[in-house]
């Protein structure tokens, strides 16, 4: 909490020079607070930022990570609720860089959204997708690993955070991540991750070859500035980026609870293959 | 089958670290034959005074759930009779035995799931105890009730015949939750291994398979309301000396371990009793399912190798095979009976 004050007594000091630089150089999407940075979170035991807890993206990146007007939903039974909302969207500069050919398939995934997304499948959405999925997620951090886990089918990943020459040897839904402290910031080089998750409902999609650097950084006690560089010389004509804030879910007595989907999707994975009834 | 080139490469990983562990603190176990040496070992703390968990911990071994019953009675075995056990139940189990009149195509089949994937250990618990069940000293499950029983009859039905659907087949096979991650967990074929942590105010217990992470709330608070079930219940945690206990309730009932039901109340201990070792220790207090308590203890053992992702959902082609294998099953039932009739 100490140092919560510090921080506030820095931000008042440089709040009118810093004030006039984001009025004229904030780029679309990134708040004021970003440029402002002093605020500095409460420390674990070893002296750290102190990240734990439970946190959640708002916004509809989940459905569309570029910019979308509001649009139908795919399921006629579900009427206003099934429909996908506005967004201004979380790409820095508006728009992914595909390469042509993965232009193509975009739209692809996007008209067979339904049949291709694995998601739907409750399968685990992969980094960053899982940051910003409509569900919970809580960081567990200790200075060796940092443990982060997911409402949504139950995914999961460990930080390792001592072992910077620790290589993956195989690719994994979630990937592998290593962290390391940069001052206020945490920040994940996520390597290994298969080729077969998507960014968004949209059919925003990676290759296996797909580098995420993630950047975690404290904004305020309640909320947390996210970011992710992709990069994937298959799919990509140059690395690209997107932000968003983290809020913590400050419902009374929050705890992260079970989301295994495994059993909500077997009638649509398996139902063509249930006895039928007479035979 | 991705599932298959992790499991493999996780053995490899575990090989290496069986190796590396060489010699084991003696375990303080309830019904162990001989007294356990004097412990000299001084708990870690953590920064904030609570011992210290955290880790990776392995918890293979040989030991059955249940005694064997050719062991009745005796609840330990000696050195040699204990080398003996081991030796031929890994015979027993070698999956790339060859007997010398050969084998049928099925069972040849069978085995092409071989050896090299299978990680169960090679030795008993350290004080050579021939079941994990402590209490009732027979060291077994006791008898369900009439209505646990009923049910049990209604899944191993489902388990024998063809599959109508994917919740005939057991919650591993579906992938719902891995099949030694319980709660309460116990050492099964491979993947044996769990990773605390612990932070001020929570303890996380994530099993290896399938990457499953039951968050333990220490702050104090109540369990759910009761009508919030979940597949691996809800925890609460609290210190007992340096005991972790671990209190969870809120069970869906299909979990189903060893035939519980919705009203299991599992108590977990955790103790370390050495810089190698962590005893587990549970007891299932369950009355609508089994006519008394009963509790297991399994020695678990600090490894330096590291988890990896236990894809289960995303690679069970398993559950299309099984359930088309099924589907063909009744097809060519009902072919063979149409010319029969003709």
């Amino acid at each position: 909490m100490r140092n919560r004050f510090q921080g506030a007594a820095v931000a008042v000091a440089l709040a009118a020079p810093l004030t006039v630089i984001s009025l004229v150089s904030t780029p679309r999407g990134q708040p004021a607070q970003a440029l402002q940075a002093p605020y500095q979170a409460p420390r674990t035991a070893d002296g750290r930022p102190d990240l734990s807890g439970i946190w959640q993206a708002l916004g509809t990146a989940h459905w569309d990570i570029e910019g979308h007007a509001a649009r139908p939903g795919p399921v006629v039974a579900l009427g206003a609720l099934g429909a996908v909302p506005a967004g201004l969207g979380v790409v820095e500069g508006g728009e992914i860089p595909y390469q042509p050919w993965a232009a193509t398939q975009k739209q692809k995934n996007l008209d067979n959204w339904l049949a291709s997304d694995p998601a739907v499948k409750c399968f685990m959405p992969g980094v960053p997708r899982a940051t910003y999925m409509p569900f919970p997620f809580q960081i567990v951090q200790t200075p060796e690993f940092v443990l982060m886990t997911y409402e949504f089918a139950s995914a999961t990943r460990v930080l390792y955070m001592d072992k910077p020459d620790f290589e993956s040897p195989f690719d994994t839904w979630m990937g592998h991540s290593r962290g390391r402290w940069e001052g206020e910031t945490l920040v994940v080089d996520v390597t290994s991750q298969v080729g077969d998750t998507w960014f968004d409902s949209s059919g925003n999609f990676h290759s296996d070859a797909v580098h995420v650097v993630e950047r975690y950084t404290a904004m305020s006690p309640d909320a947390l500035w996210y970011e992710a560089e992709i990069e994937d010389p298959n799919v990509f004509a140059r690395p690209w980026k997107m932000s968003m804030p983290l809020y913590r879910r400050l419902d009374r007595n929050v705890q992260l609870l079970e989301f295994k989907c495994v059993e909500f999707v077997e009638e649509l994975m398996y139902g063509h293959l249930r006895k039928q009834p007479n035979k | 089958m991705r599932r298959e080139s992790e499991v493999r490469i996780r053995c490899l990983g575990v090989l290496t670290a069986v190796m590396a562990v060489a010699s084991l603190a003696p375990l303080p176990v309830a019904g162990q034959a001989t007294p356990p040496a004097p412990d000299t070992w001084t708990p870690t703390r953590t920064p904030w005074g609570d011992p210290d968990l955290s880790g990776i911990w392995d918890f293979r071994t040989l030991t059955p759930l249940e005694r064997p019953s050719e062991l009745s009675g005796k609840e330990v075995l000696s050195d040699e009779d204990a080398a003996e056990y081991e030796r031929e139940t890994l015979r027993a189990l070698d999956k790339d035995r060859r007997t010398s009149d050969g084998l049928t195509a099925e069972q040849d089949v069978r085995n092409a799931y071989n050896q090299f994937w299978w990680d169960y250990g090679t030795k008993l618990t350290e004080d050579k105890r021939t079941s994990l069940i402590v209490d009732p000293p027979d060291g077994r499950v006791p008898p369900l009730t009439p209505e646990a029983q009923k049910r049990a009859d209604a899944r191993t039905e489902a388990l024998q015949r063809p599959a109508h659907g994917p919740e005939d087949r057991t919650v591993w096979e579906r992938c719902i939750l891995g099949l030694n991650t319980g709660p309460p967990m116990n050492p099964s074929v491979y993947n044996n291994n769990v990773h605390l942590f612990q932070i001020p105010g929570t303890v996380v217990i994530l099993t290896e398979m399938a990457h499953d992470a039951r968050i333990v709330l220490m702050d104090g608070r109540p369990h759910l309301p009761e009508d919030i079930r979940q597949w691996r219940g809800d925890s609460r945690g609290h210190w007992e000396g340096d005991t972790l206990v671990v209190d969870t309730t809120n069970f869906t009932g299909k979990t189903s371990f060893r035939g519980s039901g919705t009203e299991m109340h599992l108590v977990e201990r955790f103790t370390r009793v050495g810089a190698e070792t962590l005893l587990y220790e549970y007891t299932i207090d369950d009355p609508k399912s089994f006519e008394r308590t009963w509790s297991a203890v399994i020695p678990m053992r600090r490894t330096e190798e590291p988890m990896f992702e236990y894809a289960c959902h995303e690679g069970n082609y398993g559950m299309f095979n099984l359930l088309e294998g099924a589907r063909v099953q009744e097809r060519l039932a009902e072919e063979s009976a149409r010319t029969k009739s003709k």
